[in-house]
């Protein structure tokens, strides 16, 4: 409610002349409440940020864009019901990405709600949901990922990983539930295709955020005498697993996916493992472009926190461009658009956004968190650490074939 | 193989009497008043929380002293004010207020601490390596938490049965209603035995704080498990309690440690026979072990193992 | 009571199901109002056990979770295999799941009641939670199930696509429901179950075995908390674990006691209220977990027997006809409740919005369409003040609410 007020409140203050009612709204739904909603918030402060700046510069087509934020509390059943509160404001794109569950339910949602409401269509940008399925068995016209899905993610960290010879013993350990899953099968198939050399030396799937004592499962890595370990924890469990490793003295390399998530940084920081934890990202600010890093010191002057979603800032701009190309922002036409489009990222190179299942495809950065080098801008949650880029995987070099079948409407 | 054991059970007793501190209070309370207390986590978080902005501002070892204390303090006040009131409605609206507590509490913490976890660290007078086995490090932070806890129920044991007051508490968890009709001032125990149990569930806070992340869902993550403890060891009985923590605290530790599956031990025609079940290994299920545990004893001996009442 | 007396409220629940959705037409509206429903029936469910037995579960969502998912299946089946189940009927699927999961757990939790039982709900309602990430095979994993509900065959030409079709369906089956539920308490059964409640010893003696009434009682509350999941199964097409999960057992609770255990439109009454609010006001305050929990705790303080207990303290009062000697002193505590009531909420706003929300927006906040400063001595003295008259002006009222209960059951006793 009051992001609604605040962000009409800066449209009115910009032009006073345009109508209240001439809106384009994006409807933001995650968790604005409970254990998620740190994560949620920073989130939703993103996207006003970057609704603010299209708007200082015009707005679309005359019009101003504005976020309405929605609080989903996590749960797939609560997401649908504030999707249609979302649609029945008048909203036409949804945009999410805390939890694949409640990905895969608005995916699901919006398609059915599409074939139902011909005319009436509503577009479903997904940010941060990385479960593969939505873009591949579960494909549908009307949803787009900007985010790497967890196979790019992989395919990119075991690339990287193939120029690491110090590697030899690999240990996984993830969350059991389908993310976690696929991030240790797709690891299995993927280091024994490019390294076969590499040895897997255990394989471990932990249930999700209920552990609070990792050190069993430490002293298991221990014992199996890895040397590095590939992880796509993320939360408590990373910092949780980072703690008892520092406890118990383990010294091996992490690679993750989430390490630089909210806590993550503060975990590493207070376990001191300097640039022995790596994460795949889609960008690293301290060698990011001129143009990003003064975006993200204006970001950060303004908000209070760093950058977590270039992606977000892709999202904005990629349909910014689309609506402007359309000259329209009827939700078929700005579909149009977006796929197949390619698009100058915001930590550079060139991305496209793949019309087969609407996944987008950008260089990845593997970065290591640590100390910083001089002249390196930007540090993490207070830390006095940051990022360090280690290595880079061109997009080209990302793509992966998909089993999406898509319907497209007539 | 060795070291696997050793680090097991070193961690699996450490974390039993981590369990133990909390589930001391809770059995007390429980068999004595026979309010079943939801919110008994959430003083434990409140215990953490405390401790560490205490820590930060003053020192760890004044938060030690001062943190559960004020931990008990909130918990005799809620037992006055709160529980009494609702005391007369029966068992049930009790055990819904606690239920309702542990909620609000849960909200506040959010509110004051923020939703991520807190830089809640080990001091460093106890920052340092206790022993060196077989090539991994134990922390002595872990060798004090198991101390603390030794010493807190060698404590309990010599004031319940040395003092005047703790005779009369351990007639309280046996038989209640005699003890009221004696003529003690049974309102004034429950008080005190609250608080008491509240102050012993911050100090584990206190304790474990720096080593388990300190965050608002750390009581509901750990609560669930206290009831089991409390349920399996027996009503009434703090023996009972300790044992129950120990067996808990070392086959969740021990059981993560195995990677056999179902099909492993039973053969692949029931491995297939159970389909998903039969693949899950014993090490992804070892959290759900004490609830299993939990149902059974409750299904077979109601009293637990050392309890001489149901309820 | 004269027949049409009976059936009156019967009368007007059908006509409320009926044209609530006339009058309110958005599609939020009619989602709320279709959620309200299944809320009715599954907190209905739960006081079978709760206030009609004497037993506290903390675990009931399992049944209302498995029996979802089993209604899922069913309609994958249906559409799979082309078998000619039209929609209506799967909530006799929920059900007979319901039924089938409370016969086999109810079998080992029914042995005993009070503490034991509740403890025992909670082991399994873990049990089931934490196996649903295991086996993905059932539960979907983390992504849950989804079906399509305009795949079945269709029902007297409707095919349940859009919202208000599906609400019809949900209502019919609700009425269903509620009427069987009602029923049930007034068979010799029904009273039964209450007398076990109440006195388990000399109901053993009148000659009934106290197991098997609660063993029945547990396996009639797991059917039509079956029915309540399918019907939500049906509602959102998507089933995930959470339905089986602590939180939602923890929300039945909240409904059927804030609603009233002690009387059969209790639950309905808190089903529509928690449901109300658990929609809204999130929009409304981020503070809004903070209020549910005091609202609880307040509930179980001052009025154990929820809203519809404190609705029928008045019902003597009602029937004599002496209502009105107590409206004078009510509409005096208004006022003094009203100040009380804001002040605390503006305490909990002010607090909330400083704490959380100040650091990343500045201190300015909206409140009741006013604009606030969150860190303003101005706004906290006038918050604390509020609440403070507000208790006052509630001590000094009291009095009077008391002499005119004594005044209004008096004149009751001497009429009488």
């Amino acid at each position: 409610m009051r992001a609604k007020i605040a962000a009409a409140a800066v449209a009115f203050a910009l032009m006073a002349g345009t109508a209240y009612a001439q809106n384009i709204k994006i409807g933001y739904i995650d968790p604005l409440s409970g254990g998620g909603a740190s994560v949620g918030e920073g989130g939703l402060k993103t996207f006003q940020y970057l609704a603010d700046e299209i708007n200082a510069a015009g707005g679309l087509n005359g019009k101003k864009v504005e976020i309405v934020g929605f609080d989903n509390k996590t749960n797939p059943q609560e997401t649908l019901v504030q999707a249609q509160k979302a649609i029945d404001q008048g909203v036409r794109f949804l945009t999410q990405g805390n939890g694949s569950s409640v990905a895969a339910a608005l995916s699901d949602f919006v398609q059915k709600y599409n074939d139902r409401n011909p005319g009436k269509e509503v577009l479903y940008f997904n940010y941060a949901a990385v479960d593969p399925v939505l873009t591949n068995d579960k494909c549908n016209y009307w949803h787009f990922r900007w985010d790497a899905n967890s196979d790019i993610k992989m395919s990119a960290l075991t690339t990287f990983m193939k120029g690491r010879s110090n590697i030899k013993k690999v240990y996984l350990i993830n969350q059991d539930y389908s993310f976690g899953q696929s991030v240790r099968a797709q690891a299995r198939v993927m280091m024994k295709e490019k390294r076969p050399d590499i040895q897997i030396v255990g394989d471990e799937l932990h249930p999700l955020l209920k552990i609070t004592d990792f050190a069993p499962y430490v002293a298991k890595i221990k014992a199996s005498g890895a040397d590095s370990v590939v992880t796509g924890n993320w939360g408590q469990d990373i910092a949780l697993l980072l703690k008892a490793a520092a406890d118990a003295g383990l010294q091996v390399d992490w690679y993750t996916y989430y390490a630089g998530g909210a806590g993550g940084p503060t975990a590493i920081k207070q376990t001191n493992l300097n640039h022995r934890v790596f994460a795949i990202q889609e960008g690293v600010n301290n060698s990011a472009p001129d143009s990003a890093q003064k975006f993200e010191t204006a970001f950060r002057a303004k908000v209070g926190m760093g950058l977590w979603y270039p992606r977000a800032v892709n999202e904005m701009r990629m349909f910014a461009k689309a609506v402007t190309e359309a000259k329209s922002d009827e939700p078929k036409a700005v579909a149009a658009k977006l796929e197949g489009m390619k698009f100058e990222v915001f930590d550079g190179g060139e991305g496209t956004m793949r019309a087969a299942d609407h996944q987008f495809f950008q260089d990845m950065y593997i970065a290591s968190f640590g100390a910083l080098d001089p002249g390196a801008k930007f540090d993490e949650e207070g830390t006095g650490w940051g990022w360090k880029e280690v290595g880079k995987v061109k997009a080209a070099d990302t793509v992966l074939p998909t089993t999406c079948k898509m319907e497209r409407p007539k | 193989m060795l070291e696997l054991i050793t680090f097991s059970t070193l961690n699996g007793v450490l974390y039993g009497m981590l369990l133990f501190m909390m589930a001391s209070g809770l059995t007390l309370i429980f068999s004595m008043m026979g309010v079943l207390n939801f919110a008994h986590a959430s003083f434990y978080m409140l215990g953490a929380y405390f401790g560490f902005e205490i820590a930060r501002h003053i020192g760890f070892w004044p938060a030690f002293v001062v943190a559960p204390l004020l931990v008990g303090g909130i918990g005799a006040i809620v037992e006055r004010y709160g529980l009494r009131q609702v005391h007369k409605y029966g068992h049930v609206p009790e055990l819904l207020f606690t239920f309702g507590l542990a909620f609000v509490i849960e909200e506040i913490v959010q509110m004051f601490w923020g939703k991520l976890p807190v830089d809640y660290r080990t001091p460093p007078s106890l920052d340092f390596v206790a022993f060196r086995l077989f090539d991994t490090t134990y922390p002595a932070y872990r060798m004090f938490m198991l101390v603390t806890a030794v010493a807190m129920f060698v404590f309990l044991l010599a004031i319940l049965t040395r003092t005047r007051v703790g005779l009369i508490i351990q007639a309280s968890l046996t038989h209640p209603n005699m003890v009221a009709m004696l003529g003690h001032d049974v309102p004034k125990i429950f008080m005190l035995v609250f608080g008491v149990g509240a102050a012993l569930a911050g100090l584990a806070g206190v304790i474990a704080g720096p080593a388990l992340v300190t965050q608002p869902s750390m009581a509901a993550l750990l609560g669930p498990i206290l009831f089991v403890v409390i349920v399996v060891g027996g009503l009434g009985s703090l023996s009972g309690a300790f044992v129950a923590s120990i067996l808990i605290g070392l086959v969740q530790t021990f059981a993560v440690a195995i990677n056999a599956s179902l099909t492993d031990l039973f053969g692949p025609t029931i491995g297939a026979a159970l389909g998903d079940l039969g693949n899950v290994t014993v090490a992804q299920v070892a959290p759900v072990i004490p609830y299993l545990l939990l149902v059974l004893i409750l299904i077979f001996r109601p009293t637990g193992l050392f309890g001489t009442r149901e309820s | 009571m004269t027949m049409l007396n009976r059936a009156l409220p019967w009368v007007l629940l059908a006509l409320a199901f009926a044209l609530l959705p006339k009058i309110l037409t958005s599609n939020t509206a009619i989602t709320m109002l279709a959620m309200m429903s299944i809320n009715i029936v599954f907190a209905l469910s739960y006081n079978v056990l709760l206030g009609q037995t004497g037993l506290l579960s903390f675990g009931h969502a399992v049944y209302y979770g498995l029996a979802g998912f089993f209604a899922i299946h069913a309609m994958n089946t249906v559409v799979r295999q082309g078998l000619g189940v039209p929609l209506p009927f799967i909530p006799i699927v929920g059900g007979a799941a319901g039924l089938f999961f409370a016969f086999i757990f109810g079998w080992v939790s029914t042995r005993r009641a009070g503490t034991v039982f509740s403890m025992i709900s909670l082991g399994l309602g873990e049990l089931v939670a934490a196996s649903s990430l295991i086996l993905r095979g059932f539960f979907g994993g983390e992504e849950g199930v989804t079906a399509n509900r305009t795949k079945l065959p269709s029902f007297l030409g409707h095919k349940f696509g859009p919202q208000i079709e599906v609400y019809y369906l949900i209502a019919f089956w609700a009425f269903v429901c509620i009427v069987l539920m009602y029923a049930l308490t007034r068979t010799p059964f029904g009273r039964m179950c209450n007398a076990v409640r109440e006195n388990p010893e000399r109901a053993e003696f009148v000659g009934y075995s106290t197991q098997r009434v609660r063993f029945i009682s547990f396996c009639l509350s797991g059917f039509f908390a079956g029915v309540a999941g399918a019907l939500a199964a049906i509602n959102f097409e998507i089933m995930n674990a959470q339905s089986v999960g602590a939180a939602q057992s923890g929300s039945v609770l909240l409904m059927t006691y804030a609603g009233g255990a002690g009387y059969f439109f209790g639950p309905i009454i808190g089903a529509i209220i928690i449901t109300w609010l658990q929609i809204t006001l999130s929009d409304v305050t981020g503070a809004w977990m903070l209020y549910f929990g005091l609202l609880f705790i307040l509930v179980v303080m001052f009025s154990p027997g929820g809203i519809a207990g404190w609705l029928m303290l008045h019902q003597p009062v009602w029937r004599a006809g002496r209502l009105g000697k107590l409206a004078p002193s009510y509409a005096l505590a208004a006022a003094p409740m009203a100040m009380m009531l804001l002040g605390a909420i503006m305490i909990i706003e002010a607090a909330h919005h400083q704490l959380v929300k100040a650091a990343g927006d500045g201190p300015a906040m909206h409140f009741l369409g006013l604009s606030l400063n969150s860190n303003s001595p101005l706004t906290w003295a006038v918050a604390i003040g509020l609440f403070a008259l507000g208790v006052f002006g509630l001590r000094l009222v009291w009095p009077r609410i008391s002499d005119a209960w004594g005044a209004a059951l008096a004149n009751d006793k001497a009429g009488a």
